[in-house]
C-alpha cells in the first residue's frame, strides 16, 4: 500500500545482505514479482487498447469532409490537438467533433454536410484562422504533401463579397467536389420545378441569403423557393462559377438541364445542404481532387 | 535529497535512505528520540489538537471548477474568455497549448507553426511559475472526478470490500516514451485518444461523447482494483508538468521541527513517495522542498495537524 514506506524495487538475493540492509524475505520478493508482472500486463493493455484507435482509421469506407484549410488526411489527423476552437467560431456551427468510435480521429473537426454545410458566412474563414497548430492552413508549408486535383486555379469568388474591394476567399485547396452522383432523381434533370421549404419544416440548417441579411445566417426552413425549374444548387452556392445550369437540346426538340460542378467548386457542400430530393442528387465527395 | 535524487524518485525508483544528514538535523532526530509510550502519548496530544481542515481542498477545487467553467461558458453564452479546450485554447487572445498535446502534436506532425511555439512557451513559463504538476490537480477535471472515486475505494477497503493493487511507478515513464515514440512514428497523437483529460475537457465543452465510457471504466478500475492507478501509473501528462515542476520554485516544504511523524500526510497523498521524507529519521535537513512528482494540492498541509508542510516560494524569504 502506499501509505506504507516503499519497499526497494529490486529484488534482493536471499541471504546476501544488501548495502547493510536486511536481506529480502521470501513473501516480499514474491509480492515484488507479482506487482512487476501486474504492471506488465497494465503496460501491454492501456498500449494495445489505445493502438485499437488504428482500426477505424484505416477501416474508414466514408472519409469525412473536413473544415477548409484542412490539409491531407494523415497530416490532418497528426498536426490536429482537438480542442475545438475551429468549431467555436463558425457562424453556422458546421463543423463538429468526432467521437471515439473514430479511433484516432476523437476531437477531430468534421463537417457533415447534409446536416449543415459550411456556407462560407464568416467571410474569411475563420476557422483556419482560429487553428493553433496549421493543421488548417491558409498556405499549407511546401513539405507537406499536395495531390493533383486538389489545388484550386484561381481564388474562389465569394458571391457574398462580390461587390467588396477583396471579394474572394483566401483558400488555395478545396476540400472535396460535388457530384451528381444521383442524375435521374435530380428535379433539374427531369426538368420539374420546386415550391416550398427545401428539407421540410423540420430542417435546423442554416445559410446565408445575402438578399435578405448580409450578416446573419437564416433558417434555411424560413426561407421557402418558389422555382420553375429547380436550381437551388447553383443558385445557393456561395462560390462564383462553381455550378452551373447546363442546357442541351434533345433530339426531339426538348430542352433539357443539368447541373454542372465546374473547377472552382471548393467543396464546402451546401447544394448537398439545400437539395429538395431525399437523399440529395448532388453530394460532395470529401478529398476528392478535381477531375475534368 | 538531491535535485537529481527527487528526478530519479519521479521517474519511478523508489525513495532511498539520505546518506549525509546535515548536524541540525541530526540533533533534531536525537531529540527525537524516546520509549513508545511517550510516543504514543505524544501522538495523543497531537490528534487531540487537530483541527478538521479543507482550506486547501475547498480552495483547490473551487479554482478547478470555475477554470473549467470558463472553458465552457465562454463557448455556451459566447463571452469568448477561455476558447478551446484544455488541450489548446486562447485566453482573451492569448495561444495556450497544453504542453503533453503540444509534443504529441509536434512528434507526430514533425512541423512547428509560430502559434503553436508561442502557446507552448507560453504555458510552459506559467506552469514554472506555478508548480508544475499543480496543473493536475488544480485545473485537470479528471483528477477531480478521480479524487471523488478514490474516497468510495478507500470507504470499500475499510470495509474489506476491495483492496488496493499497487503498480510499479516505473510503468508511467515507460508509458511516457511509449506515447512519445507511438506518436513520432505512426504519425498519430496516439495519446490524445485515450487521454481523460481531453475526453472530459472537450465532453464539458461540446456535450456527452462515447468517450466518457472510457472515463467511467478507467474511474470504476480505480474504484475497485487500484487506487488512483491513472494518475499514479500511466498518466504521461503528469510526468511532462512532473519534469517542469522540476525547475518550479513554487512548492510544498517539510519543517522537521514540527513534525510528528503520525503519516496522516502520506495516506492522503496522491504521490506519496515525494513523502518519504516525513518518515522518523529520514529528513536530511531542517527544511525540505517536496520533490516534483508533488501536485501542489495542499491535501497534506490539510491534514498536518502542527503544520510541519508548507507552500513555500523559493527564494521569497531572502527576498523579502
Amino acid at each position: 500500500m502506499n501509505d506504507r514506506p516503499q519497499q526497494p524495487a529490486a529484488p534482493v538475493t536471499p541471504g546476501a545482505p544488501a548495502g547493510g540492509g536486511r536481506a529480502q524475505a521470501p513473501v516480499r520478493q514474491q509480492s515484488a514479482r507479482r506487482r512487476f508482472i501486474r504492471s506488465a500486463v497494465m503496460v501491454g493493455s492501456v498500449l494495445s487498447l489505445a493502438m485499437l484507435g488504428y482500426l477505424p482509421v484505416a477501416g474508414a469506407r466514408k472519409p469525412r469532409l473536413r473544415p477548409p484549410g484542412a490539409l491531407e488526411e494523415h497530416d490532418f489527423l497528426s498536426s490536429c490537438i482537438k480542442c475545438g476552437q475551429c468549431v467555436q467560431v463558425c457562424p453556422v456551427t458546421a463543423i463538429k467533433l468526432d467521437d471515439i468510435d473514430r479511433g484516432f480521429g476523437v476531437g477531430v473537426p468534421y463537417i457533415d454536410a447534409r446536416r449543415q454545410a459550411c456556407d462560407f458566412s464568416c467571410d474569411a474563414v475563420q476557422c483556419i484562422l482560429a487553428c493553433p497548430t496549421g493543421s488548417l492552413t491558409y498556405r499549407k508549408p511546401a513539405s507537406l504533401k499536395t495531390r493533383a486535383g486538389m489545388p484550386l486555379a484561381e481564388p474562389p469568388l465569394l458571391k457574398a463579397k462580390e461587390n467588396d474591394p477583396e471579394p474572394t476567399l483566401n483558400l488555395a485547396e478545396r476540400i472535396g467536389i460535388a457530384r451528381l452522383t444521383r442524375p435521374d432523381a435530380c428535379l433539374a434533370v427531369q426538368g420539374q420545378g420546386f415550391r416550398g421549404q427545401t428539407r421540410g419544416p423540420g430542417y435546423h440548417g442554416r445559410l446565408r441569403y445575402v438578399t435578405v441579411d448580409r450578416w446573419r445566417p437564416l433558417p434555411v426552413r424560413e426561407h421557402p423557393y418558389d422555382r420553375d425549374l429547380c436550381n437551388l444548387c447553383v443558385t445557393e452556392c456561395p462560390i462564383g462559377d462553381a455550378i452551373t445550369m447546363a442546357e442541351s437540346v434533345d433530339s426531339d426538340g426538348r430542352k433539357r438541364y443539368r447541373p454542372q460542378v465546374r473547377a472552382q467548386c471548393v467543396g464546402c457542400g451546401v447544394c448537398e445542404m439545400i437539395c429538395p430530393v431525399e437523399p440529395a442528387a448532388i453530394v460532395v465527395a470529401p478529398r476528392e481532387p478535381w477531375a475534368a | 535529497m538531491s535535485g537529481l535524487e527527487r528526478l530519479r524518485v519521479m521517474f519511478g525508483a523508489a525513495p532511498r535512505k539520505p546518506l549525509v544528514i546535515t548536524p541540525e538535523a541530526r540533533q533534531v532526530h536525537g531529540l527525537k528520540r524516546m520509549t513508545k509510550a511517550e510516543f504514543e502519548a505524544m501522538k495523543e496530544h497531537a490528534r487531540a489538537h487537530k483541527l478538521v481542515n479543507h482550506q486547501w481542498r475547498n480552495r483547490r477545487w473551487l479554482v478547478l471548477i470555475v477554470v473549467n467553467l470558463l472553458f465552457t461558458l465562454s463557448f455556451w453564452l459566447d463571452i469568448q474568455m477561455l476558447e478551446g479546450a484544455l488541450t489548446a485554447s486562447r485566453f482573451v487572445g492569448f495561444h495556450l497549448i497544453d504542453l503533453n498535446s503540444a509534443l504529441q502534436v509536434m512528434l507526430a506532425h514533425k512541423h512547428i507553426i509560430v502559434n503553436l511555439f508561442i502557446g507552448t512557451a507560453t504555458v510552459f513559463v506559467l506552469w514554472v511559475l506555478l508548480g508544475g504538476r499543480s496543473f493536475c490537480s488544480w485545473v485537470c477535471p479528471y483528477h477531480l472526478l478521480a479524487e471523488w472515486f478514490e474516497w468510495l475505494h478507500l470507504q470499500l477497503v475499510a470495509r474489506k470490500r476491495v483492496s488496493d493493487h499497487e503498480f510499479h511507478r516505473g510503468t508511467r515513464t515507460v508509458f511516457w516514451i511509449a506515447f512519445s515514440l507511438l506518436a513520432l512514428i505512426s504519425g498519430y497523437t496516439i495519446f490524445e485518444t485515450i487521454s481523460p483529460t481531453g475526453i472530459l475537457s472537450r465532453a464539458l465543452i461540446y456535450g456527452p461523447s462515447l468517450a466518457l465510457a472510457w472515463v467511467l471504466l478507467l474511474l470504476v478500475f480505480e474504484l475497485v482494483y487500484s487506487r488512483r492507478a491513472w494518475c499514479r501509473y500511466v498518466c504521461p501528462i503528469g510526468l511532462t508538468y512532473g519534469m517542469v515542476g522540476a525547475l518550479s520554485p513554487l512548492r510544498v516544504e517539510y519543517r522537521l521541527e514540527q513534525c510528528f511523524h503520525e503519516g496522516d500526510c502520506r495516506k492522503v497523498c496522491l504521490v506519496p513517495h515525494v513523502l518519504d521524507v516525513v518518515i522518523k529519521g529520514r529528513a536530511a535537513a531542517l527544511k525540505t522542498p517536496l520533490g516534483p512528482d508533488c501536485t501542489r494540492c495542499g491535501l497534506c498541509i490539510d491534514v498536518c495537524p502542527s503544520g510541519a508542510l508548507v507552500f513555500d516560494v523559493k527564494g521569497l524569504q531572502k527576498l523579502l
